[in-house]
């Protein structure tokens, strides 16, 4: 079958089989590899998308039931080569090591202060404990975060 | 059939009639992780998550697609308190109570709570039209209910009166991404308490002996709760797997229900 959505602002379609991962579509069909596949069962949140607003765990979303939605990844986050204050602040606090679950962070963290400039700590504690680091980096991406909260950005 | 995403529960019900092979698909939170995990391919597949139908959510029903992220903002304390315990807010985003009704996982956190109020099952299929299960008919066995292959939950069906106080709680080995090695709902209504536990049967289980020695006391003492407790895990019937053992299960059983009875009381 064949999907047509729009990501980052653009209208694409992919010819798929309905029950693959949007994240599978999203890195071997659309060539957007932004969005990291780890665990493929929504433990780590490396994946994680903006679909409708929402935000998923790309692995989980089955492509066939994506048609006509609005899709944010990571490579939409940037306005060009500016980077976004999320991603700003995360370069600036060191709050990246491996990089690995870095794409799920940035998402997540678009997601949260888009509904809430200025979370305080148990909401954003909340709004990531579907991301794992396994560098465990988590005090660095706090620091980030608290910033950003506290600039009201 | 490939792929259908219906848009509305006659579509579904249709698909579901002539297709009875394909997956149904609500929030994908189970059944992605099956097709990721085992390179399952769906002979196809019937969405539902958009079914209008499905999405309602008034007064005693609530829709079979209502995630458990509008359940956690909910009126229904217990039911709230363990929507927010499911996994993490992306899987909250997208998985649903009919979902949960649906996998009929030993551990479904949604399980214990339609056992402790006495929920029923509303479903439908095109050809018989509506059907309403009480839950202990509608769990048979593990990951196994009375679901026919035409058919798909519509609703979970509350009772005419709700519990006074109701209270959830569960043990994992962490706060997120955790899945249950016992879950427990207490209610308590003006016929006294009800106790319901998930994880430690193939099916949600009521703990029917320790309720009625709990109701049948006047004023409930320190050693009341301590002989409910020790009923409580006595009634279950869990067994060890890779998650917990058998004697945790019992023990924590027993625990849970009796600071539920507690909170309940505090109420």
């Amino acid at each position: 079958m064949i999907v047509t959505f729009t990501i980052n602002g653009e209208e694409r379609s992919a010819t798929v089989a309905g029950w693959e991962s949007l994240l599978t579509v999203l890195r071997d069909n659309l060539g957007l590899a932004g969005s990291k596949n780890a665990c493929e069962q929504g433990e780590c949140g490396s994946c994680s998308v903006i679909v409708d607003g929402a935000n998923l765990c790309s692995c989980l979303v089955m492509v066939g039931d994506c048609e006509g939605t609005t899709i944010t990844t990571v490579e939409g986050i940037a306005h060009g080569s500016v980077l976004h204050p999320i991603q700003q602040a995360i370069l600036d606090e060191g709050g990246v090591q491996c990089g690995f679950c870095t794409p799920g962070f940035v998402i997540t963290a678009a997601h949260l202060f888009a509904a809430n400039p200025n979370p305080d700590e148990e909401a954003m504690r909340e709004a990531f404990s579907g991301n794992i680091c396994r560098c465990t980096g988590y005090g660095a991406l706090l620091r980030a975060f608290d910033r950003l909260a506290g600039d009201g950005t | 059939m490939d792929f259908l995403a219906a848009g509305d529960l006659s579509t579904a019900l249709d698909a579901r009639a002539e297709h009875p092979e394909a997956e149904l698909l609500a929030g994908g939170t189970d059944l992605m992780v099956e097709v990721n995990l085992s390179y399952h391919r769906p002979a196809g597949v019937i969405a539902v998550r958009s079914c209008e139908e499905l999405l309602e959510w008034e007064g005693r029903r609530i829709g079979a697609a209502v995630t458990w992220a509008r359940l956690e903002d909910g009126p229904h304390r217990a039911l709230a308190q363990l929507a927010r315990t499911i996994g993490s807010p992306q899987i909250r985003a997208a998985g649903t109570l009919g979902g949960n009704v649906a996998t009929a996982s030993p551990a479904g956190d949604g399980l214990p709570w339609i056992a402790a109020i006495d929920a029923e099952i509303e479903v439908a299929s095109q050809r018989r039209g509506t059907r309403i299960i009480a839950w202990d008919e509608f769990f048979v066995g593990v990951k196994e209910t009375t679901l026919a292959p035409d058919e798909i939950i519509t609703a979970i069906l509350l009772p005419e009166h709700m519990p006074v106080s109701q209270e959830f709680a569960k043990v994992g080995v962490r706060n997120v991404m955790v899945i249950a090695m016992v879950n427990c709902v207490v209610a308590r209504g003006e016929d006294g308490f009800r106790v319901a536990l998930g994880s430690v049967a193939p099916v949600p289980i009521r703990a029917y002996r320790a309720e009625e020695m709990i109701n049948a006391e006047t004023s409930i003492s320190d050693a009341a709760l301590t002989e409910f407790a020790r009923i409580v895990s006595d009634e279950v019937r869990p067994i060890s797997d890779h998650r917990s053992t058998e004697a945790y299960r019992r023990h924590a059983s027993g625990v849970l229900a009796r600071r539920l009875v507690e909170r309940c009381l505090a109420a």
